[in-house]
């Protein structure tokens, strides 16, 4: 329908709308606060099924809908929405994803007593996340992007009466805002040299062939060109929100959040809007002959893969393992982005979505039926007493250490690592990729060993036993593990589908090219290294789950001193705190003290001095003009008392004055005429 | 029949006011001092009829009525002036003009 | 001749009266001395052809007003005793030459005016029915004014000299009872 385009701005405006009304409801509305929330969501993706059909009939590329916001004297502000392959992909998977984990939530979160605060501030992200997608401008995605910012805080912090809670959202919030000036500074910068912020109006949008040419040929004072220099800005912006290393520090302390909150913002949706704010900027970060801003983002990306999936191993937090997996997932798809472009790096990040999200969410099932337990040391032989959840997170498991053929994530990291085979500038970023899907198999086997296989956890200790989660948990756990093995056909080398899509071409079934030599090289690397992974895995941590107590990591046995560093995530936190942070009180006890003292004083001295003139005010009133006055009064009571002497009440005197006044009146008037 | 010249009435009037004036502000009786405000009057009224005697148009009658209208307004107020003589002596027990300054300021 | 001379008389007589009634001692001899100056007033009138004036003098003034007077100082005689002369008033001098100033002003324009030594024309005869006609025509309003002046003066005489209940005067109150109470009154 080519009409759909004019509705597109529904899909945010619901949960928005929802959110709101949800604000306004009182504590006890849980049904109704849960209803507004999952009836938003599910229009949001029935409209956004719609505009996906849409997109697979119509072969335009590309709709959008432009409006002025305001207009000032000699430019307007214009937002707009649009619709193409990518934003409708991206569309379907937020919207489907925030529905299975809504429904998740009614379960998860039953107990809770602000129970329609949350699904308050989960409709408000979902909006901000689905603005984002659909912005056909930069100003507009930001603002989305501070909305989700914003939610991700409140979301955080919901159990804020928790200190480590507050800590951690104040901390994501500012290591974010980081990142967000950066966004900010490039966005100006762009504005000005294109003087659009729209991507796609008609041939005059700043991701556009003319304004990227003018960009490309204009040069910065470094000598560097000024679509790098931009580009490298909104990167900064990106490596904020998508937790890529040096600004990775507060995902996992985000994990203080309900399970939920992870499931769907770090792990799906948030976090990859930097990823998606890369491939949507992507015309401008690859423009020109020699786009140096890519390379830095596929560095950044591959770095950021080795380096968490080295602090995932050292890690005793169930969620924190998944986090620093999101982590270094993340950073696979940066590197997917710059080494093999959109629908590389795309591919994974759909597929590590329903994955990553189905490994949250089965965390989420074991610390409930672990009544709150967190600590994989503290749990084991769960394979038996959650059945359904242990089925689910290994389908999850293997689909992230991308198990060959039958499991997304095999398909997805593959073509990765194939993109960076090919790149052209080094080969480093494929090693390090590979040297990361070891780690990560390595890592994930010694979670589940420690979570599903092994003693019990009552043998050791626990206060009550396990048991399996209720079904309005599990059957979403059960649909995003369908999603987690049957997404991955949509992006085989046989049938590049997903790629086609993209980029508006069609696909077609070639079951060879599977069989092709560099391809089927690959697979049979990336299924070598996942196999020695898991069997190393297997054997290391298999006989230590059946230990009790378990203390002693093997790893830490071998390797106390790495391992030591691996545990404190490389010391980059109190790094931070040393540097960053001080500086930052310093500056701020210099301000109060700049406050306080000077500013306070000149205040209080310019009323101190306004007071003294009142004063004096006062004093010249009181003894100069009332003084002034009364001496008039007086003068005057004065003068009526002696007149009233004059006055002695006796006619005769009176006749006399008249009397007196006759003649000298008869005398005037004779010498006057005389 | 030969008249006086006017300047001897009228000498005649001036003398009779200055009696009556000299007795107003000079006695202590409140009644006298009506009797001398009495003269003055008559001295004004026998201006006017001289005047009109020997005036330019004594047809007009102008004096005389002037004179009639003073008479009785005088009678007037010599009714009223000795009620409250009569009425003042009746609180005060005296006449004495210098016992009622109770006006005085 | 006649005119002169009864007028000469007449203004003698009048100016001796009234010194009179200024200047004696006793009350009642100013008030018929009063009489007697108002009467001489009369004749000269009359012997200014304002005959109906003159009359009219007699009856209003020395029929009346005099009366009136000599009512007035009997029913105030309670003072007798003391002298009422004018030896008691102090300051009589002043007064006087106050009096002889007014006397001096007011000869001084009578005897310098030319005008005033003219003689007077042919005596005219107001007859009483002219009086009538000017009194009905001219001046029918100040008529009837002073109809209702005297009608007010007469209440207002009335009302002012009314003896009160309460003024103690009644018969059977001895008169240091009623000095004593009017005396109490007195304390204001």
């Amino acid at each position: 329908m080519p009409h759909l385009i004019l509705f597109l701005w529904l899909v945010p405006s619901l949960p928005l709308l929802a959110a709101g009304w949800g604000a306004l409801l009182k504590r006890q509305r849980r049904r109704l606060a849960a209803g507004l929330a999952i009836g938003a969501m599910a229009l949001s993706w029935l409209l956004s099924c719609a505009a996906f059909f849409s997109t697979l009939r119509v072969r335009i590329l590309r709709q959008s809908c432009n409006f002025t916001w305001f207009d000032l004297a000699h430019t307007t502000v214009q937002l707009g929405w649009m619709l193409d392959p990518l934003t409708a992909i991206m569309l379907m998977m937020v919207t489907f994803l925030a529905l299975v984990i809504f429904i998740y939530s009614l379960g998860y979160m039953a107990r809770d007593q602000n129970f329609t605060r949350f699904f308050c501030f989960m409709s408000l992200f979902g909006a901000g996340m689905l603005g984002l997608v659909i912005a056909n401008s930069l100003l507009l995605l930001f603002i989305c992007w501070e909305l989700v910012g914003l939610s991700s805080y409140l979301l955080i912090g919901f159990w804020y009466e928790k200190p480590a809670a507050a800590a951690a959202a104040k901390k994501a919030f500012i290591t974010t805002r980081i990142g967000d000036i950066a966004l900010l500074l490039g966005m100006l910068w762009l504005y000005s040299r294109s003087g659009t912020l729209l991507f796609y109006n008609h041939g005059q949008g700043c991701l556009e062939q003319a304004s990227l040419d003018r960009l490309v040929a204009g040069a910065t004072m470094g000598g560097m060109a000024l679509s790098t220099a931009i580009s490298l800005l909104i990167f900064a912006g990106a490596v904020g929100k998508s937790g890529q290393v040096p600004l990775h520090v507060w995902l996992p302390d985000a994990m203080e959040g309900p399970t939920p909150v992870s499931a769907l913002i770090h792990a799906a949706t948030m976090v990859a809007a930097g990823v998606f704010l890369v491939a949507r900027m992507y015309p401008l970060i690859s423009a020109g002959p020699h786009p140096a801003a890519l390379q830095v983002v596929t560095w950044v990306g591959a770095v950021t893969a080795v380096f968490a999936a080295a602090i995932a191993m050292a890690q005793n937090d169930i969620k924190r393992i998944i986090a620093y997996s999101t982590i270094s997932q993340l950073g696979y798809m940066m590197m997917g982005l710059g080494v093999g472009g959109v629908a590389v790096g795309m591919f994974h990040l759909i597929t590590h979505a329903f994955f990553k999200s189905l490994l949250f969410l089965g965390a989420g099932s074991v610390i409930h039926g672990c009544h709150g337990e967190q600590d994989i040391r503290k749990m084991g032989g769960l394979k038996q007493l959650m059945p359904w959840t242990f089925a689910t997170y290994a389908a999850g498991m293997m689909a992230l250490c991308g198990v060959p053929l039958f499991f997304s994530g095999f398909w997805s990291k593959d073509a990765i690592l194939g993109a960076a085979r090919d790149w052209p500038f080094s080969s480093a970023p494929f090693y390090l990729g590979v040297a990361g899907a070891f780690l990560t198999a390595f890592y994930m086997t010694r979670q589940v060993c420690w979570v599903f296989f092994g003693k019990p956890a009552e043998a050791q200790g626990a206060q009550a036993p396990a048991h399996e989660s209720p079904a309005v948990m599990t059957i979403p756990l059960a649909i995003l593990a369908v999603f987690a093995v049957l997404a991955g056909f949509l992006g085989t080398p046989a049938w590049p589908w997903f790629d086609s899509y993209l980029n508006g071409a069609n696909a077609r079934f070639t079951f060879a090219a599977l069989f092709a030599r560099p391809q089927l090289l690959l697979l049979l690397l990336s299924t070598l290294v996942v196999g020695i992974a898991f069997a190393l895995g297997w054997r290391v941590y298999s006989r230590v789950a059946w230990q009790s107590p378990r203390e002693a990591d093997p790893l830490e046995k071998s390797l106390p001193p790495l391992f030591w560093l691996l545990q404190n995530k490389f010391f980059i936190d109190e790094l931070y705190a040393a540097t960053v942070i001080r500086l930052n009180t310093a500056f701020s006890l210099c301000a109060d003290w700049l406050d306080r003292v000077v500013w306070a004083g000149a205040v209080r001295a310019v009323s101190g001095l306004t007071r003294a003139l009142a004063q004096i005010n006062r004093a010249l009133d009181e003894s100069g003009i009332n003084a002034g006055f009364d001496l008039g009064c007086q003068g005057l009571r004065d003068t009526g008392s002696i007149l009233s002497w004059m006055q002695n009440g006796r006619i005769q005197r009176y006749l006399r004055v008249l009397g007196l006044a006759i003649c000298l009146g008869l005398l005037a008037l004779i010498w006057g005429s005389a | 029949m030969m008249n006086p010249p006017l300047s001897h009435y009228l000498l005649l009037s001036a003398l009779l006011f200055s009696i009556g004036f000299a007795g107003a502000v000079a006695r202590r009786g409140a009644i006298l001092v009506l009797i001398g405000i009495e003269l003055m009057l008559n001295a004004a009224n026998l201006n006017f009829i001289a005047f009109w005697r020997f005036g330019a148009n004594p047809q007009a009658l102008t004096g005389v009525m002037f004179v009639l209208f003073s008479i009785a307004i005088a009678a007037a107020e010599v009714a009223v002036g000795l009620a409250l003589v009569i009425a003042i002596y009746r609180q005060r027990k005296t006449t004495r003009l210098d016992a009622m300054d109770s006006l005085k300021g | 001749m006649l005119n002169e001379i009864s007028f000469y008389l007449l203004a003698a007589l009048t100016v001796a009266c009234a010194v009179a009634a200024m200047a004696l001692r006793r009350l009642v001899h100013c008030a018929l001395c009063a009489a007697a100056a108002f009467a001489g007033l009369a004749l000269i009138y009359l012997q200014l052809d304002a005959e109906f004036v003159g009359f009219a003098q007699l009856l209003v003034y020395v029929g009346a007003i005099a009366i009136l007077i000599v009512f007035a100082v009997l029913l105030t005689r309670g003072e007798e005793a003391a002298p009422g002369g004018r030896q008691s008033s102090p300051s009589w001098i002043s007064g006087v030459g106050i009096a002889v100033l007014l006397l001096a002003g007011l000869l001084l324009p009578i005897l310098a005016s030319p005008s005033l030594q003219h003689g007077a024309p042919p005596a005219p005869v107001p007859s009483v029915k002219r009086i009538g006609e000017e009194l009905m025509t001219r001046y029918v309003l100040p008529l009837e004014m002073v109809g209702v002046l005297l009608t007010a003066a007469l209440l207002g005489a009335v009302v002012i000299a009314l003896r009160e209940p309460s003024d103690g005067n009644l018969p059977g109150n001895s008169p240091a009872q009623q000095r004593a109470k009017t005396g109490e009154a007195m304390n204001l």
